[in-house]
């Protein structure tokens, strides 16, 4: 069965027409890439894909099933999540509640739970810190679990984010151009760890540094002035004369 | 021995009864051993205290802005009123305050639905307007609420094993003054040992988390409206507590009581001892009782005239609060805390074995 599938998307604003008619498919255990120049609508189909944009026309298809009306913070239910570009952490938070918060749909204690600490929501309170701790641990940045993410250097507040996604055990992950920012020798790290996260789940993700993509991918889907225009395996999109066209001049190879 | 101080701290609850309990202590030695006008003030302290502690929440915890908790412990205050209008009443002091709770609760219902949908200035606007337009209501039905003159608060005995029990851990009698200051601040510490736990948990968690990114908060699950109208309505209920308590501490609800200053007062006071921080709260509060009589007793044994010494409370008052802002802008408690973690990732950093390992 397929993770995720996109088809018929339009989205306009205005009378700007960002997606025409663009689909994709999300197979298990994959890792697909979305790349494009600049403007092709790359980031607008992710905020499709995860209810920050609604389609004009189109469907979103999780697991064989039509998602009406998806909101991000639906996400959880629907075992996906998401990274942002901007990391989007919670400055005034330890790094340790950040990743609890990723956690957070995994609880089951309520308001008056919280309200007399009783037991229960304590237990719970233990298993989420356990969780955060784990996948802290997983990303090689326990140590910072009590610190608060802005006196962090920006790879390990990357983690971090990547670890609240982590945390919530997706089986589908969005990435957003998660090698920005990053040296060499961290996107090749990068690289190598979201091909081990296919071991549990497939993977989404925007990138414009050819390379990484090219490497991690299973499948791209090319987008230029909102259309696909090519769709394969990164060998045959990179032979593709169209995606050559549209990067004329940028190195694709 | 270590490893169960350890448990307790760890524990939630535990801590927070601790601390209750320590509280309760220091209550009960600093209202038997001062007189019955500081036991006044005391009173004072703990509404403002409670009020304060539950706007902190709003602000300090989920990033709202109130100008209209002022109001919302009007309705505290009225709601007790109408509950004590003579002494045949029999209702005892808890069940009134969990009356203008529940009526107050209901109200800041409404007021957080309208704000949960408010950002900044916008906030603050809608919630002015509830400060200016809730003592009007007092003046409009001057038939049940007394308009300018208010209603009476008729206090009811003191319940007869009250006076045994105080007699029995104090071994003096019960002044009415000392048994409001009791019930202000038992209720202070119920109200904060509750919102502590609140925001230990995961509701604070999730309060805090939609204050620093939205956009975050949401792809974790979480309801944004509910997480911000859940905030007001605690931040509320406090309120609502906090106006009973006034209304038993100055026996009047009256709307010259609840002004747009006193909703000003509030912020000022969480803002000077640190916002999100209940301590920061009971500090302000603190602040602003003590410090306007303490300076003008200072004043007038410095040999100024009444007025002269009057005069002097505001300009001080002024003075610390310019003085916090230049140089503990996160507040008294805030830039403590701030203090104690520098000073500790500087011994982390500074002993290299400790952060090595998982750092990649």
């Amino acid at each position: 069965m397929t993770e995720l599938q996109l088809s018929g998307i339009t989205v306009t604003f205005g009378g700007l027409t960002a997606l025409q008619d663009v689909g994709l498919t999300v197979g298990p255990r994959q890792v697909h890439g979305v790349i494009g120049p600049n403007g092709a609508g790359k980031t607008t189909l992710f905020n499709v894909a995860c209810g920050f944009v609604q389609p004009d026309s189109g469907d979103v298809v999780r697991r064989g099933e039509r998602v009406e009306g998806l909101r991000p913070r639906d996400l959880p239910r629907l075992g996906m999540a998401r990274t942002l570009q901007g990391l989007g952490l919670f400055d005034r938070m330890t790094v340790l509640d950040n990743v609890m918060v990723g956690a957070d749909h995994h609880a089951r204690s309520g308001f008056l739970g919280g309200l007399l600490a009783l037991p229960r929501a304590g237990a719970d309170e233990r298993a989420l810190r356990d969780r955060a701790r784990s996948a802290l641990e997983d990303l090689g940045v326990a140590a910072y679990a009590d610190r608060y993410p802005p006196s962090l250097p920006y790879p390990i507040r990357k983690r971090v984010a990547l670890a609240r996604a982590l945390v919530s055990e997706p089986d589908l992950l969005l990435l957003d151009e998660p090698a920005s920012g990053l040296s060499a020798a961290e996107m090749e790290e990068l690289g190598d760890l979201v091909r081990t996260l296919t071991e549990q789940m497939s993977v989404l993700l925007v990138e414009h540094h050819m390379d990484l993509v090219m490497r991690v991918c299973d499948e791209i889907t090319v987008l230029d002035f909102g259309r696909v225009i090519a769709h394969g395996t990164p060998d045959e999109v990179r032979h593709d004369p169209a995606v050559l066209a549209a990067y004329l001049g940028e190195d694709v190879h | 021995m270590r490893d169960r101080i350890t448990a307790v701290r760890r524990n939630v609850l535990a801590r927070h009864l601790f601390l209750a309990l320590v509280g309760l202590l220091v209550v009960v030695v600093v209202v038997e051993s001062i007189s019955d006008y500081r036991n006044t003030q005391l009173a004072s302290m703990a509404y403002l205290g409670i009020a304060a502690g539950g706007l902190t929440v709003l602000t300090g915890t989920n990033g709202q802005l109130s100008l209209g908790h002022g109001a919302l412990m009007a309705i505290g205050a009225y709601t007790s009123a109408l509950l004590l209008p003579d002494s045949d009443s029999s209702l005892p002091l808890s069940l009134v305050i969990l009356a203008a709770v529940a009526v107050t609760l209901v109200v800041g219902a409404a007021v957080g639905l309208a704000a949960a949908r408010l950002h900044g200035p916008y906030l603050a606007g809608a919630t002015l307007a509830l400060a200016v337009a809730v003592p009007g209501i007092a003046l409009y039905f001057k038939e049940t609420l007394g308009g300018e003159q208010g209603l009476r608060v008729v206090m009811p005995d003191i319940p007869v094993w009250v006076l045994d029990l105080a007699f029995f851990v104090t071994g003096q009698d019960l002044s009415r003054s000392r048994y409001t200051a009791y019930v202000g601040w038992l209720t202070l510490i119920v109200v904060f040992v509750l919102l502590a736990n609140l925001s230990a948990g995961r509701t604070g968690r999730r309060w805090r988390a939609v204050r620093d990114d939205e956009v975050s908060a949401e792809l974790a699950g979480i309801d944004l409206g509910r997480a911000r109208v859940s905030a007001f309505m605690v931040s509320a209920a406090a309120a609502g507590a906090a106006g009973a308590i006034l209304a038993f501490t100055v026996k009047l609800a009256a709307p010259s009581a609840f002004t747009l200053t006193l909703s000003l007062t509030l912020l000022a006071a969480i803002v000077l001892g640190g916002l999100g921080s209940l301590a920061g709260a009971l500090i302000g509060a603190a602040l602003l009782t003590f410090l306007p009589s303490v300076v003008t007793d200072v004043g007038r044994s410095a040999g100024l005239s009444d007025i002269q010494a009057a005069e002097l409370a505001p300009l001080v008052y002024g003075l610390v609060m310019v003085a916090v802002i230049l140089l503990a802008p996160a507040g008294i408690v805030g830039s403590l805390r701030g203090a104690v973690q520098r000073s500790a990732t500087t011994r982390r950093t500074t002993s290299p074995t400790t952060t090595k390992g998982t750092a990649s």
